[in-house]
């Protein structure tokens, strides 16, 4: 599965990154952020595209792993 | 619904300060603005030398103490930066250039259309194809690169200041410049706008209420909740302003507010375009500050050094039209975005 580190990228970085990779990623994707906004946006564009979201926290980051539902 | 809910209680509770502010002195359609009150700090620090736009807002200095405090209290205080500071600054200065010309940020600019403001409805117009130019620019790779951890200290940067100028504000207000007319003159008590910008800093800071999100989030990944957070707030200033009979219906005449489609237009574009590359509206860029972003803290005096420009060099409009070098600066500004838009896109 694709690795992806959006940590220190302000709004909306992460979820374009997460967008772009999902493209040519069939499995999904891990992405690393690093604040709690970066998770909620992640999360709602996950609900909204058809992907799961699950997320764990990392030290004070957390990883999420988005796949195609 | 539920994960809407935050941000319509923040967009209804901004909404109503933004009537009861005006209700208790701030200038009509302007109870909370962070466009003009951000010019009215740089007035009352003697930046710039326009006598009817000087005072040291509370409600300003208030949202980014709440914001802070709550950012602090919830563990979500981050102390980052580093993500092109210059370029920021200048982003800033660029979007507060635009605000001056339409008249308010997008904020404002919700809360003129609730007053029933015709000319802000050209400006949304603009503002979202603004927002569109800056969704453009994400999708081709535009990035201002990452920020990194700093010192606990540079997250507290603006909060400190504000802390200070408030602690002045209290103790020799005489230090500060303060319109004896014009809408600086115009203010609600010291207190109660404190209290309103504290209160919308901590829901802001929570709801991560953003007016340049609402479009650019829908546009690019089907996500409305921030379009909710714009409707609230529209809502709650429109059902205010019938309540109290103050809404006003057309273009002509209305509170500090012109009736130029033009400028109305190309500034609220400049607005949207320049805070969708910043990441944030203005009012997001001063919470963001609170919480630790010293490339907030950055956009934030950027938008003071912004205003100071544009009230310095006739930039801003009044309530007549456009400033004597309005139109130039909003062609200069426009360039600058494209430059910034362009030179900073990410190689694959």
């Amino acid at each position: 599965m694709k690795q992806l580190d959006a940590r220190g990228y302000a709004c909306p970085m992460p979820v374009v990154m997460a967008q772009r990779a999902l493209k040519s990623e069939e499995g999904g994707i891990e992405i690393l952020v690093d604040n709690h906004a970066a998770v909620e946006n992640l999360t709602r564009f996950g609900a909204a595209n058809g992907y799961s979201v699950k997320d764990a926290p990392e030290g004070s980051d957390f990883r999420l792993t988005l796949q195609k539902k | 619904m539920k994960k809407y809910l935050s941000v319509v209680i923040t967009g209804l509770v901004i909404g109503a300060l933004a009537v009861l502010l005006s209700v208790l002195g701030n200038p009509a359609n302007m109870g909370f603005c962070t466009a003009c009150f951000l010019r009215d700090i740089a007035g009352a620090l003697k930046l710039h030398a326009s006598d009817k736009t000087q005072f040291m807002r509370p409600e300003i200095l208030g949202m980014i103490i709440g914001a802070c405090g709550i950012a602090l209290v919830k563990k979500e205080f981050r102390p980052m930066g580093g993500s092109a500071p210059a370029t920021r600054f200048l982003l800033g200065m660029t979007v507060m250039i635009g605000a001056l010309v339409f008249l308010g940020c997008p904020l404002r600019m919700v809360i003129r259309l609730g007053g029933g403001d015709l000319n802000a409805l050209v400006g949304l117009v603009g503002f979202a194809a603004g927002v569109l130019v800056g969704v453009l620019a994400l999708n081709n790779g535009f990035s201002l690169k990452r920020a990194y951890a700093q010192s606990r200290l540079e997250g507290l940067m603006l909060p400190i200041v504000a802390v200070v100028l408030l602690i002045g504000t209290v103790i020799v207000p005489q230090l500060f410049n303060a319109s004896a007319e014009g809408p600086g003159s115009m203010h609600a008590p010291l207190l109660i706008a404190l209290a309103a910008g504290l209160l919308v800093g901590v829901l802001a800071q929570r709801s991560r209420m953003c007016m340049v999100a609402g479009i650019r989030d829908s546009v690019m990944f089907k996500d409305f909740k921030m379009l909710w957070g714009f409707v609230a707030i529209f809502v709650a200033v429109l059902v205010g302003n019938l309540i109290l009979g103050k809404f006003k219906f057309g273009f002509a005449e209305q509170p500090i507010a012109h009736t130029d489609g033009v400028w109305n237009f190309l500034g609220m574009a400049i607005v949207g375009w320049g805070s969708v590359l910043l990441g944030g509206c203005p009012l997001r860029q001063v919470v963001l500050a609170g919480e630790g972003s010293s490339d907030s803290g950055i956009t934030v005096l950027g938008f003071v050094a912004g205003a100071a420009v544009s009230h310095n060099f006739a930039l801003a409009s009044s309530g007549t039209g456009a400033g004597a070098n309005g139109p130039a600066a909003v062609v200069v500004c426009i360039v600058i975005l494209a430059l910034i838009s362009v030179f900073n896109r990410e190689r694959k």
